[in-house]
C-alpha cells in the first residue's frame, strides 16, 4: 500500500465518520457491542459451513446502506486486505481433498468448501469491522471503550495516537517525498538512509511531545483526558443491540437457507 | 503476519483477547504506580511514529525487496515495557479497525503476537541483559538484532498456535511451520538491524532520551544471568502448562489438525529431510506427547471427524443452496433498496 492511499484511505472513513444518519446517532458503546457479537457468532460456525452464513451479509448491508456508507470502498477494503486468510485458506483445497456432494451429480472437495467457508466469514467480519469504523467517530469509539470499562491510561493513548497521526503521517510523507526526489531507482533507499530518516522524524516528535506537554499544562492537564458529554444509552440503542443479538441467535441456531428452500421449493412444486 | 478473523475460532480468540486485556490493565496500572505526566503525550505521539514510520520502506540489501519497521522492539527500549505495551496495543487497534487488518476479534491475538512478546519476553530477558548499560554501538546492536530475532519468531510461531487450535485451515503443523518461521527470522534479522540503527542514532543525538527510559523502567536495576536463567525456565513452565490447557480445553481443534497432517498421503515425505529433522526433535522434547504424531493412532479419529455438513442428502443440500442463494440476494437487494429510497428523497 502506498503511503498516499494509506493516507487518503484513513482520511475518508474518518469523514465518513462524521456523516448524521440513523446508524451514526446510534450510541458507540451499541455498535461496538453489536459488532463484537456478530464476529464472534460468524465465527463460531463450523469449518464446513456455507450456507448458514449467508443471512449474516444483511447486517453489514444494513449498516453500509442505512448509514449511507459507499459500498465499494468498503468492497476495495476488504479485497485489500485478503492475502493472509487466502495464503493460509487456499491450503485446505490441498491437504482436504475427500469429496462431497454439493448438489445432486456436483461433487466438489470438502477442502473447496472449508476455503469458502473462510472467505465468507473473512468478508463478513472485515467488512463490519470497516463499517464500525466508519459509522462511529473514532473519539466515539474511545469514549465508549472508557465506559466500557477499559483503563483511562489506555483510552487517552488512544485518543493521543489519533490526535497525531495525521500530524505525523504528513511530515514522514513530506520526508519520504524529499527522499525519493533526491534518489534514482533504488540508490538512497537503503537502510542507512532509512535508519536516519527514522531517527530524526523519532526526535523531532520527542520535541513534539514536550511542546504538547507544555501546552496542555498550560490548559490544566491532570493526566486525563476529560470529556464534557454526559450520554445516556436511549431506548434506540438498546432496541438496536436486542434487534442485531436476536437476529444473530436466528441465523446461528436455525437453518434459514435451508428453510426458505423447502419453501420456495414447495410453493414451486 | 496479521491474524485474522476468518481463521479463528471464539474460544482462542476470547483467550487471547482475555490475555491481552489482562496485560493493558496491568501494564496500565503499572504505569500509574510511577505517576510521570509526561510520558502521556510522548506515548501517544510515539505511536502516531511508529505508525507513520512503518509507512516509510527501504530496500532490503541484496534482495531489492522492501521492508519497514514494525516497532515492538524500539518502543520497548525507549519506553520500557509497560508503555510499550500499551502504545503497541494502540497502534494494533488503530490499524484494525481502520485498515481492517485482522480483524477486531483477532485484535486480542495480534496485540498479544506483537506487543506482548517483544516487550515482556525479549526487552527483559534479552535485550536488556545483552546491551548491559547500553553505552556500546555493537552491544546495542547485538541486543536488537537477538531480541528482535526472538520477539518475531515467538509472535509467528503464536500465529501457527493460533490457527491450528482454531481448527479452521487444513494445513499441518509442521508444514505451515515451515512456512512461517523461515520468513520472520529474515524479518526479525531486518528488524533487529533497523531497531539498532535508530537507537545509536538517538543515543548519539540525544543521550539523555534513552538514560531517562532507563530509570523509569523497574527491571532496570541490572539483571544477572541467573535471573535470566529463571526467568526463562519459569517461562517455560507457564508455557507449556498454558498449552497444555489449550489441548485439553479446545481438543478438537488441535487433534483435527493433527489427524489431518497423520491421515493424509504426506508422512512417507515426513520421513526425511527437515520435517524428519523437525519431528525427531519434537518427539525428544515430548511437545504435546498425547497427541503423538503417529499416523494408527489418529487414523479412526480423523474418520470420526469427517465434515458434517456435507453428509445432508442431495435433497436438503439443493433445498440449502437454493435458500442460500435467495437469502443473499434479499439482503442485497435491500441494501439497495434502501439506498434507492435515501436517493430519491434526498433533495
Amino acid at each position: 500500500m502506498s503511503f498516499e492511499t494509506a493516507y487518503s484511505g484513513i482520511g475518508r472513513l474518518d469523514r465518513l465518520s462524521y456523516r448524521d444518519t440513523v446508524v451514526h446517532r446510534l450510541d458507540p458503546r451499541a455498535k461496538v457491542v453489536a459488532t463484537l457479537l456478530f464476529v464472534v457468532v460468524v465465527v463460531s460456525f463450523p469449518k464446513y459451513e456455507v450456507l448458514s452464513l449467508l443471512p449474516f451479509f444483511l447486517f453489514p448491508v444494513l449498516i453500509g446502506a442505512l448509514g449511507d456508507i459507499p459500498a465499494g470502498f468498503i468492497a476495495r477494503k476488504v479485497v485489500a486486505v485478503s492475502p493472509f486468510a487466502v495464503f493460509v485458506g487456499i491450503f485446505n483445497p490441498l491437504f482436504d481433498p475427500s469429496t462431497v456432494a454439493i448438489a445432486p451429480g456436483v461433487s466438489v472437495s470438502a477442502g473447496w468448501v472449508s476455503f469458502a467457508s473462510i472467505l465468507v466469514k473473512f468478508a463478513l467480519t472485515i467488512s463490519a469491522a470497516l463499517l464500525l469504523i466508519a459509522t462511529t467517530s473514532f473519539p466515539g469509539i474511545c469514549r465508549g471503550l472508557r465506559r466500557l470499562g477499559f483503563p483511562a491510561l489506555f483510552v487517552s493513548q488512544l485518543l493521543f495516537l489519533y490526535r497525531y497521526l495525521f500530524v505525523l503521517m504528513e511530515e514522514a510523507m513530506r520526508v519520504v517525498r524529499a527522499r525519493d526526489m533526491r534518489s534514482f531507482g533504488t540508490r538512497g533507499t537503503g537502510v542507512r538512509v532509512f535508519v536516519r530518516i527514522v531517527g530524526t522524524l523519532f526526535l523531532r516528535t520527542v520535541e513534539r511531545a514536550e511542546r504538547i506537554y507544555g501546552a496542555m499544562l498550560a490548559r490544566g492537564f491532570r493526566g486525563e483526558v476529560p470529556s464534557m458529554r454526559r450520554e445516556a444509552l436511549r431506548s434506540s440503542d438498546a432496541f438496536f443491540v436486542l434487534a442485531a443479538g436476536g437476529f444473530f441467535a436466528l441465523c446461528r441456531f436455525v437453518p434459514v437457507p435451508q428453510m426458505i428452500g423447502r419453501l420456495v421449493r414447495g410453493l414451486a412444486g | 503476519m496479521h491474524m485474522a478473523d476468518a481463521l479463528l475460532s471464539p474460544a482462542v480468540g476470547g483467550t487471547f483477547w482475555a490475555g491481552t486485556i489482562g496485560t493493558i490493565g496491568y501494564a496500565s496500572k503499572k504505569l500509574k504506580e510511577h505517576p510521570d505526566d509526561r510520558k502521556i503525550p510522548l506515548m501517544g505521539v510515539l505511536g502516531a511514529f511508529i505508525f507513520a514510520s512503518q509507512m516509510i520502506n527501504f530496500t532490503i540489501p541484496g534482495t531489492g525487496s522492501s521492508g519497514h519497521l514494525g516497532g515492538g522492539m524500539i518502543l520497548a527500549v525507549l519506553l520500557g515495557p509497560h508503555a510499550a505495551f500499551l502504545v503497541m496495543a494502540s497502534v494494533l487497534t488503530v490499524q484494525a479497525l481502520f485498515f481492517a487488518d485482522g480483524g477486531l476479534l483477532a485484535l486480542g491475538c495480534n496485540i498479544w503476537n506483537l506487543g506482548f512478546y517483544p516487550c515482556f519476553v525479549a526487552w527483559p530477558l534479552i535485550y536488556k541483559p545483552l546491551a548491559g548499560g547500553g553505552r556500546s554501538p555493537q552491544r546495542i546492536l547485538l541486543a536488537s538484532m537477538a531480541s528482535g530475532i526472538v520477539g518475531l519468531q515467538m509472535g509467528a510461531f503464536s500465529v501457527v498456535l493460533q490457527t491450528l487450535l482454531s481448527g479452521k485451515t487444513a494445513l499441518p503443523f509442521t508444514t505451515f511451520l515451515l512456512m512461517m518461521q523461515p520468513i520472520h527470522l529474515a524479518i526479525g534479522v531486518v528488524e533487529g538491524f533497523v531497531t539498532a540503527g535508530v537507537i545509536n542514532y538517538v543515543r548519539a543525538a540525544r543521550p539523555e532520551i534513552l538514560d531517562s527510559s532507563d530509570s523509569s523502567a523497574p527491571l532496570a536495576a541490572g539483571i544477572s544471568l541467573r535471573n535470566v536463567l529463571i526467568g526463562i525456565v519459569a517461562l517455560a513452565i507457564v508455557t507449556g502448562g498454558a498449552l497444555s490447557w489449550f489441548a485439553s480445553a479446545h481438543p478438537d481443534g488441535l487433534e483435527w489438525s493433527i489427524a489431518k497432517v497423520t491421515g493424509k498421503g504426506e508422512l512417507p515425505e515426513q520421513e526425511h529431510g527437515i520435517p524428519a529433522a523437525l519431528k525427531s526433535v519434537q518427539e525428544k522434547t515430548a511437545f504435546l506427547p498425547g497427541y503423538g504424531f503417529k499416523p494408527q493412532a489418529n487414523e479412526p479419529k480423523a474418520k470420526e471427524e469427517a465434515p458434517s455438513w456435507p453428509n445432508v442428502d442431495a435433497g436438503t443440500s439443493v433445498s440449502g443452496l437454493i435458500g442460500g442463494v435467495l437469502v443473499l440476494a434479499m439482503a442485497l437487494g435491500i441494501g439497495w433498496l434502501i439506498r434507492a429510497f435515501r436517493r430519491r428523497s434526498a433533495p
